[in-house]
C-alpha cells in the first residue's frame, strides 16, 4: 500500500484486517514528515514518540483480536492552535512558545484517537489565526506542494500543505472566517468547515468566539466523513457546542445528490472572481446540472460585519498581550489586532444585530434550496510574499481579501465542504453550502462530484520540489 | 481601573499629540494662514491608545491608522443599515 496517497479509509481497512500494521503506517508518515516538510514547512512539532507508542498499542489490540476504530492507525495532524499535552499551545506566536505546555489534548484529538487514529503533530499556521495566507514571520511560510513558491492559504496553511502533500491522510484546522476553506482550495484537498457549534473547540487557542469553527481537511470526501463523524457529541467544556445527537454522515454518502435542490449564488459571489474561480464553479454546477442562480441578500454587508466583528474580538483578546509584548507580533497582525481593539462599540453591536438579520433572511432561502454552490477563494494560489491581487479592476491587500467569498458564510454559522476543481497548473476550490446541521447534504453532494470526476484531490510531485 | 481610565473619569485625559502635528503647526507660524488641520483619525488613534493603556510605537501608528480606516469604512457599509430598535444582537445569553 502507499501510504503517501492512501485515503484515510483504506489505511484503516488495512489495519482492521491486518494487511498493513498501524506502526508501519505510521513510522512512513514520519518518514514522509522528515523527508518533505523541510520544503513544505508544514509541521512545527513532530509527536513521534508519542505516535510510536499509539500505533504499537493498536496492534497489541488487534493482536489480542479487538475490534479496531473506524480510523485505525490513520495518521493525523493539527494546526498548532490545539492542545496537544506535553506542548505550548503555539496558535501560529512567539508570545505564546512561554506557555506552559498543555496538559491535556483537545477534545477532538482525543475523539479521533478513540477511534484509532494518531496524532504525529502540530502544524504550522498565520499568527493568532489572523491571515489567509499560511505565511508566518516567526515560522516562515507553509508552502503549497502544488508549486513551493506559492501560498498555502490561510490560516490552517500548514493542515493544507500537509493533506495536500501526502504527509498525512488528515488533518484538523480552524475557520473563523475562511481558514479551512480557503487553504483547502488553495492546495486542491476536501475541507469541511461545520455548522457553528457542531464540533468541539474546547481545548484550542480561541481568535473569534462568536465565530470561531473547527474541522477537518483530507483528500476524500468519505475521510472528511469518517473524522467529522469521529468528532462529533456535546462536549460540556465547549460553551458554545450545541446539545444536539451524533448524526453520522459516512453511512449516507452513497446517498447522492438526486433530488436535492441547489442552486448558484449568484451577484456578490460573481463579481471579482477571476476566470480560474468561474470555470471551477461553472465545471461543478455542469456536472449537477445546475443553472439557477440565487442572490444572498446583502452579501457585501455581511462579509463587512464579520470583518469589524472579527477584528474587535480579535484585539480585545489579545489586548494584553499587545500592551506587554506588541514587538513579539508579527508586524501585519499587531497592526490589525490594534486598529480592532480601537473599534467604537456601537459598530460591534450593529454587525451582531446586523448578523442576525442576515441569518434570517438567508435561512429563508433554505425553504427554497438545498444547497448552494460558490467560490471558495477568488484565484488560485498566490505567490509567496505577494502583498496584492486585483479583484474586479480593483488593487486590493491579498492578507484580508482572499477570504470574501467565505466569511459571508461563516458569519452565519452554515455547513460548507470545499470541493477541489484540478485545474491547471493550480487547483482551486468551490464550495457547497448547506443549511444549519445539514452537513450530511454538503457532503452527499461532494461525494456525487467526486465519484463523477469532477472534483478530486490531484498528487503534486513533491520529488521535483527538493 | 488603569491609569488612563481614571484620568478620564476625573476629566483630565488630553490626548497625546504626534510630533508631525508639531511640525506642521511649526511649519504654519512661520508663514501666514492657519496651519494644516490634523487628520481627526491619527488624533483617535492616539486617544484610543492612550485610553486603552496602550503605548504605540511610532513606526506602528501608520499602519494602524490605515487598518482602522479599512475597518471604519467596512463598517460604514452596515452602520446605516435600517433595523428596528427592539433587534436582538446574534449572540443570546441564557442565565
Amino acid at each position: 500500500m502507499d501510504t503517501a496517497w492512501a485515503h484515510a479509509s483504506e489505511i484503516a481497512a488495512a489495519v482492521c484486517d491486518g494487511r498493513a500494521s498501524a506502526a508501519a503506517v505510521v513510522r512512513a508518515a514520519l518518514a514522509r514528515v522528515a523527508k518533505h516538510d523541510r520544503v513544505l514547512n508544514a509541521f512545527t512539532a513532530v509527536t513521534a514518540q508519542r505516535a510510536l507508542a499509539k500505533a504499537a498499542a493498536i496492534d497489541a489490540e488487534r493482536a489480542r483480536g479487538r475490534r479496531l476504530g473506524a480510523l485505525a492507525g490513520v495518521p493525523f495532524a493539527v494546526k498548532n492552535l490545539f492542545d496537544i499535552a506535553g506542548l505550548p499551545t503555539l496558535a501560529g506566536s512567539k508570545i505564546n512558545r512561554d506557555r506552559t505546555p498543555a496538559t491535556r489534548d483537545a477534545t477532538l484529538i482525543a475523539r479521533l484517537e478513540s477511534n484509532g487514529a494518531v496524532l504525529v503533530g502540530a502544524l504550522n499556521m498565520g499568527e493568532y489565526a489572523y491571515d489567509f495566507t499560511g505565511e508566518n514571520v516567526h515560522y516562515g511560510a507553509s508552502r503549497n506542494p502544488h508549486d513551493v513558491s506559492r501560498m498555502t492559504g490561510g490560516s490552517s496553511g500548514g493542515s493544507g500543505g500537509a493533506v495536500a502533500g501526502g504527509l498525512v491522510p488528515i488533518a484538523l484546522g480552524s475557520d473563523t472566517n475562511g481558514s479551512i476553506r480557503v487553504p483547502a482550495s488553495l492546495c486542491g484537498i476536501f475541507g469541511l468547515k461545520p455548522t457553528y457549534g457542531r464540533l468541539s473547540r474546547a481545548h484550542t487557542f480561541a481568535f473569534v468566539a462568536s465565530l470561531d469553527h473547527v474541522g477537518p481537511l483530507a483528500r476524500s470526501t468519505r475521510d472528511l466523513a469518517l473524522a467529522y463523524d469521529a468528532m462529533q457529541g456535546y462536549d460540556d467544556d465547549d460553551p458554545v457546542c450545541a446539545r444536539r445527537p451524533v448524526e453520522a454522515v459516512a453511512p449516507l454518502l452513497e446517498h447522492g445528490s438526486a433530488g436535492l435542490r441547489i442552486a448558484i449564488a449568484g451577484g456578490y459571489f460573481r463579481a471579482g472572481a477571476s476566470a480560474q474561480a468561474q470555470a471551477a464553479l461553472a465545471r461543478v454546477a455542469a456536472a449537477l446540472g445546475v443553472t439557477n442562480e440565487i442572490a444572498l441578500p446583502e452579501a457585501k454587508r455581511a462579509r463587512a460585519a464579520a470583518y469589524v466583528i472579527t477584528a474587535s474580538e480579535g484585539g480585545a483578546l489579545h489586548l494584553d498581550r499587545l500592551r506587554a509584548r506588541g514587538r513579539d507580533f508579527d508586524p501585519a497582525v499587531r497592526d490589525r489586532l490594534i486598529a480592532g481593539a480601537m473599534i467604537p462599540a456601537a459598530h460591534v453591536v450593529k454587525a451582531q444585530k446586523f448578523r442576525r438579520w442576515y441569518r434570517e433572511q438567508v435561512r429563508a432561502l433554505f425553504a427554497h434550496v438545498d444547497a448552494v454552490l460558490a467560490p471558495a477563494t477568488p484565484c488560485t494560489a498566490p505567490a509567496i510574499g505577494q502583498q496584492t491581487f486585483m479583484l474586479d479592476g480593483v488593487e486590493l491587500p491579498v492578507r484580508a481579501n482572499l477570504g470574501i467569498y467565505t466569511q459571508p458564510i461563516s458569519f452565519i454559522g452554515l455547513p460548507v465542504v470545499v470541493v477541489p476543481v484540478p485545474l491547471q497548473p493550480l487547483p482551486i476550490g468551490v464550495q457547497i453550502i448547506a443549511a444549519p446541521w445539514r452537513e450530511d447534504v454538503a457532503l452527499r453532494i461532494a461525494h456525487a462530484l467526486e465519484r463523477a470526476g469532477t472534483v478530486a484531490a490531484t498528487r503534486p510531485s513533491l520529488e521535483r520540489a527538493e | 481601573m488603569t491609569k488612563q481610565a481614571k484620568s478620564l473619569r476625573k476629566g483630565k485625559f488630553k490626548p497625546s499629540r504626534a510630533p508631525v502635528a508639531k511640525a506642521s503647526r511649526a511649519k504654519g507660524s512661520r508663514v501666514k494662514g492657519k496651519p494644516p488641520r490634523r487628520d481627526p483619525l491619527d488624533s483617535f488613534v492616539d486617544a484610543a491608545a492612550h485610553a486603552l493603556d496602550l503605548k504605540l510605537e511610532p513606526a506602528w501608528k501608520s499602519a494602524v491608522k490605515t487598518n482602522l480606516k479599512v475597518t471604519l469604512a467596512l463598517a460604514a457599509l452596515f452602520a446605516d443599515f435600517p433595523l428596528p430598535d427592539d433587534a436582538e444582537p446574534a449572540p443570546v445569553f441564557s442565565a
